[in-house]
Parts: structure tokens; sequence; C-alpha cells
């Protein structure tokens, strides 16, 4: 009954380090040559690197497909490979159907055209037709909540507002295979909530087959009924989506014990992990209100000079809620494992789901920015509100008491409230 | 349904079909950057007159009023203008298209399209340009009481020898410029030189008879010959027109071969 939507046999893309494409200009191209003549004798000395290695698989219309794995496993590659940015080194692929493909939202839009022109360039852009979009141009403003601003050019608005719009955009695409790249990453968590219900709900209808490349474990346990986990360019595993969600995640802690001696990813350093200190539950989840110390894993593969390095927390709508940094602009980071340690006194954040992100530079600016996983759970009692909504960022353990300073009969006026005259 | 096949190793295809299902980005493309201008500028359609304009007054004064250089039996300004403005397309189109491909990167780098749409897209908003200046220039043929000769039918056709030539050079320069940017730097010049290679401000009479057809095979030579004859009834189309268009041929043909080459590189040297 189910047909297959993408079947790709042995597909590997090879990229060379050091291309003939690899500089900027003649100029430079030519003063290579004149520093080392003998690589003009020479034909592509450098060795591939193979950011994609015989991956197979099939996907069947209407299924939707995560795609997990660490930075630099080969995800995005595969996406570039699919929606034809790239050629294949090797191997080939099957598609059966009118693709679509989102590396990323709003490519293409212009601060000095007005929404609604943006969003017809943006539409055709991605697939739609003038005539499509016309027809579903009030449902995409309608979604994106700018009616009032849709003949503004787009410079004046918020971020926020253009993420809104270019992902309404992208949530009325109707190609019959959709190619997700973690679009979804930015943006207010509510708004990302309504896009997945809306791919979910048109891939339940129409069915579409969707691909889906996530770092969030949620949207990816959510949304997709396989997973496919990509580690180092190959296929690590593929299957339903709890077995392999569990395994990776099992896999990124036993990834301390792997030895640090290469790195897979083209990285000077990496800084992916994180734990609590003497943590009694898990080390990813905070259960007291206590001093806490939180310990970053940094691996450095080469030297960095000058370095800072710091990490963000993060609430799940991606606000920032703290930020610690330790650096040394006159020392040299050697290669090696690092643990920064940072010890708070208190860490007061509402239960919920957060996440941390390390950054390094050095004297060559940003060495790499990096989503920690696993996210950070915060399993502390709530002292706050009790409705809902009404929870704040902060939850500190309060008392509350009420005294009565002044009754009706007295002639007095309240000594806290400000004389007029 | 449709089925494609991603394949490593796919032979050099030049897939003009698929040019044409894209047509509507095409159009969105020449509306964008039509809108982009005329925004940014409020001068924007005036600029497009202006510049060829100014160009025409300083040479009448040096050249016409100064040097006297001879115009084919034209009024000097009137003589110029015409040839500016063919010129400029031109070169208007030959240095857009030449930047699409690096003007367009973020585009490239993640949506796909057949890439041969930006040259062409960036070369027609040229056309615009054009069709602007020829108001004016139809302006000051009234102005000098010039009549129009039904030769103007063969006036798109030099228009579209115009683009193709600009297409055929913007096509080699588009994708070398993507590998090395030096191409933007020596475009300039280049476009600067190429004015005094074609009768713009001069006329082609002025040159040594037995130079003449090496001249001649400067496919803007023709051109530009061809729009006054269309207009005036002026100015001779040189024999060689045909050898040069034969040129532009194989240029442009090898043009595309050339850019469908590199389109291959294109996301993945960024």
């Amino acid at each position: 009954m189910s047909r297959p939507a993408i079947r790709a046999v042995g597909l590997s893309k090879a990229y060379r380090r050091t291309g003939w494409y690899y500089y900027d200009t003649l100029r430079d191209r030519l003063s290579h040559y004149f520093r080392r003549p003998w690589d003009l004798f020479r034909r592509h000395s450098s060795t591939p690197f193979w950011a994609l290695r015989e991956v197979s698989f099939e996907v069947n219309e209407g299924e939707i497909l995560g795609i997990i794995g660490r930075n630099g496993a080969g995800k995005t590659t595969l996406l570039k490979l699919l929606s034809r940015l790239t050629e294949p080194t090797e191997g080939y692929a099957e598609i059966y159907g009118r693709i679509s493909s989102l590396l990323e939202v709003g490519t293409g839009f212009h601060g000095e055209l007005t929404g609604r022109e943006n969003i017809y360039f943006n539409g055709i852009l991605l697939g739609m037709k003038r005539e499509e979009i016309k027809r579903k141009l009030d449902e995409i403003i309608e979604f994106a909540g700018i009616k009032d601003f849709i003949d503004t050019p787009m410079k004046k608005y918020s971020p926020g507002m253009q993420a809104r719009l270019a992902f309404s955009i992208a949530a009325h695409l109707e190609p019959e295979i959709l190619l997700v790249d973690e679009v979804l990453a930015v943006g207010d968590i509510e708004f990302q909530k309504k896009c997945i219900g809306k791919m979910e709900e048109v891939s339940k209808e129409s069915g579409r087959t969707i691909l889906f490349i996530s770092h969030q474990m949620n949207q990816i346990k959510r949304l997709c009924h396989r997973t496919m986990w990509l580690e180092g360019g190959r296929i690590q595993a593929i299957g339903p989506t709890l077995e392999v969600v569990d395994a990776y995640e099992k896999a990124l802690l036993g990834s301390l014990t792997r030895s640090i001696s290469h790195s897979e990813s083209q990285e000077k350093a990496e800084s992916f992990y994180w734990y609590l200190l003497h943590s009694d539950k898990t080390p990813h989840t905070l259960c007291h209100l206590d001093a806490t110390e939180i310990a970053f894993v940094l691996d450095v593969f080469e030297p960095i000079r000058s370095w800072h390095y710091e990490v963000n927390l993060f609430d799940s709508v991606g606000r920032l809620l703290w930020s610690g940094w330790i650096n040394n602009l006159r020392g040299v980071l050697a290669p090696g494992r690092y643990e920064i340690v940072y010890k708070l006194p208190l860490l007061p954040i509402s239960p919920g789901i957060y996440h941390w992100r390390a950054m390094l530079w050095g004297d060559y600016g940003c060495v790499g920015v990096w989503e920690c996983r696993p996210e950070f759970v915060v399993e502390v009692p709530n002292y706050q509100h009790f409705v809902e909504a009404r929870v704040g960022i902060l939850n500190l353990p309060y008392q509350a008491k009420m005294n009565l300073i002044a009754s009706p009969e007295s002639t007095t006026s309240l000594p806290i409230q400000p004389q007029n005259k | 349904m449709k089925r494609q096949v991603i394949r490593a190793g796919k032979p050099l295809t030049l897939e003009l079909q698929e040019v044409w299902q894209y047509r509507e980005l095409l159009y969105a493309l020449i509306m964008r950057s039509f809108q982009l201008r005329y925004k940014q500028a409020i001068l924007g359609v005036l600029w497009a007159i202006l510049q060829p304009l100014s160009a025409v007054v300083i040479f009448s004064f040096f050249l016409g009023k100064f040097v006297k250089v001879p115009s084919d039996n034209l009024p000097y300004p009137l003589f110029a203008f015409s040839g500016m403005i063919v010129w400029s397309y031109f070169a208007t189109a030959l240095s857009q298209a030449s930047q699409s491909l690096v003007g367009y990167r973020d585009l490239i780098t993640k949506v796909y399209f057949p890439r041969l749409i930006l040259p062409l897209a960036n070369a027609l908003v040229a056309t615009i340009d054009f069709l602007l200046s020829f108001v004016a220039l139809s302006g000051l043929i009234l102005w000098y009481d010039f009549s129009l000769s039904w030769r103007i039918v063969f006036f798109p056709l030099f228009l579209l020898i115009t683009l193709f030539t600009a297409l055929s050079l913007g096509l080699w320069l588009a994708s070398i410029n993507y590998l090395y940017r030096d191409v933007q730097y020596a475009l300039p010049f280049f476009i600067q030189l190429s004015l005094f290679l074609t009768p713009v401000v001069y006329p082609t009479s002025i040159l040594p008879v037995h130079w003449q057809w090496v001249y001649a095979l400067n496919p803007m030579v023709g051109v530009v010959e061809g729009f006054r004859w269309c207009l005036f009834g002026q100015g001779k189309i040189p024999t060689l027109f045909w050898v040069s268009l034969l040129i532009v041929f194989v240029v442009f043909v090898g043009g595309l071969f050339y850019f469908k080459r590199v389109e291959r590189l294109l996301s993945d040297a960024i």
C-alpha cells in the first residue's frame, strides 16, 4: 500500500579540504603557486573528507522521518544532496514527487520590500505558484499575525515578526516531499508548536512526506514516526523514533569515554557535553535550590590563543537567563579535554526544560558555538503561583503575610501613600 | 507522479527546459530587482535616463563642439545619445549578469533552481532602463524634428542581439567571478574600454579603412550602427557583422556549458 517517496542507495559526498575553488581571488591562488610551485603539478593532493558515506534508506509516502546526529555528522549534507544543491560523489537517490526544501526560512527576504512583496518572492522561490500564493495570502498573513504591517517595509519588523512570517510561508508550502533543516530552532516556542502542528496536520491529511532535522529530541519524538541517526557521515541507526533517540542520547553520555585523539568534525574544539556535579538524581536534572556546580566538557584539538569561553542558559522560549564566562586573553589553550565548572550559590529558575549554549573564541574569532546536550531539566518544586500562566522565570521560596495597617474608622491617611502637595 | 533521480557523475547537459519550468521565478527576480532599485533611490527612474544623458552632454561639448568629431550627418547629440543608450544597455546587462551569482549567493546556497535564471534576470532588468532612456531619446528625436523610418521594425532584433552579446560574456564572467572575485575589479575597466571600441561618440568612418574589418568583429559595432540605421537610416552595418554574430553565438554556447559546469560547484564553493 505504501509507496516509497525517497529511495537512496549508497549516497556519498566527499569534500576536498583544499580544492581548486578554495581561493577567493586569483591573486591568492597565484601567490599560493608562487610559494609552493610543485602544487601546480600535483592534482588535488589533499585527502577527501567524506561528509556522507554510503547512506541507503527508504522513506515511504506520508512518513515523517527524523534525522538526528551531532554537528558535522552529515545531516545537512544529506538534505543538500536530496534538494539538489550539491551532487553526490557516489550513489544515487530516486525521488517520487514534487520536492521542496527549507534549509533556512525567509531566504531572499529583503528589508526594503514590504511583507506582501516578500511573501510573493519567498513563496515562488520555495516552489509555490503565483496563483497559489494569491489564494493563500490571507491565510499566511493571518497565521503569522502581522496583518497590520503587511504593507510596511520589512526593515521595520522585529526579528520575531520576520521569523513568524518566514515560518508561516514555509508552513503553507504544499510539496509532496518537504525537507526541513533545523529551521524550527529559532523563533518563539508557541509559534514553533503552531508550525509543527500545521506540518503534522498536512502530513496526515494529504500524505505529505517530511524529512526533519532537529537537535530538539522532544520535537523529533512528537513529530517523527521513524528516525535516522547519522554519525560521522554514516547511518548509525534507523528505526522507530523512541528506540533510536534513546540509543542516541545514551551514546551522547557515553561519548565522554571516547578517545579525543581525533575529531570527527572539522572543528578546532568542541563543547557539547555538560553535567551537574554532586547531583543525587541524574546529572542533567536539577532538584534542589542549594548551591549547584555545573560542569562543561571542552575538547580542544588545536591550540587556541587568547581564549574566551562562555556558557549561556536559555529557557524553552529562547530567552537568555544567565551567562557565565572564563578567559585568559594572554594564555594559550593547549589541546586536551577540559572541564569547566561554574559554581552558583543557587539557581532559582522555574521547573521546565532549559538548554545550555557554549561558545569559544580565540584570537582568530569565534572557534565554535555549541548547543549543549542533553537538555537541562529543572524539577524543583514550584514555589510560585498555582496557575500555570502566572509562573514566571524566578522560582524562589517565599513567605507571604498580610498586616492591617489602617482601618476604615481611622482618620489618618495611609503612611505608605505619597502625600500630594 | 514526477520522478527524479539524483545520481553521481551525471553528464553535462544544458537542461534549458528547466529554465522554462522556473519562468515564474525568473519573473519574480526581475520584479524584485526592479522594486528594490526604484524603492531605494527615489530618483530611480530618472537615474536610468540621467546617466547616459549626462555623458552625452559632456561628449557633445568636448567632442561635438570643440573637437568637431563628424557624426554621419546627424546632429552630434542625437548621434551620441542614440549610440550611448544601446551601449549602456550592453554595459549594464553585462555587468549585472556578471554580478549575478555573487549577488545572489544567499539564494544559491539555500535553494535549488536552475542558476541560469540569475544572469538572465539581471540582464533583463537592464532592458527596463533601456526602455526608459529610449523614451528620452524619442523626446530628443522630436526636438530635432526627425521622422522615424519604417526600418524601426528591426529595432527589437538589435535589442535581442545586444542582450545575447551581453549574456554571452556575462555567463563566462558570472562563473569566473564566483570562483575568483578579481573579475569585479577588472570588469569596469573593460566596460570603459568597450565604449571607445564601439562607434558611440565617433563614427566608424574616422577609422583607417584597412583596419575597419578588425573593428567590425566587435559585435556591438554592428548593433550600434544597426540601431542608428533603424532610427535614422544612417549608419552602415558592416558586412563582417554576421561573422561577429557567429562569434557571439559560439561564445554564448561555450558560456552556457561553462556556466553549467561551474553551477555544480556553486554550493560547495562558499
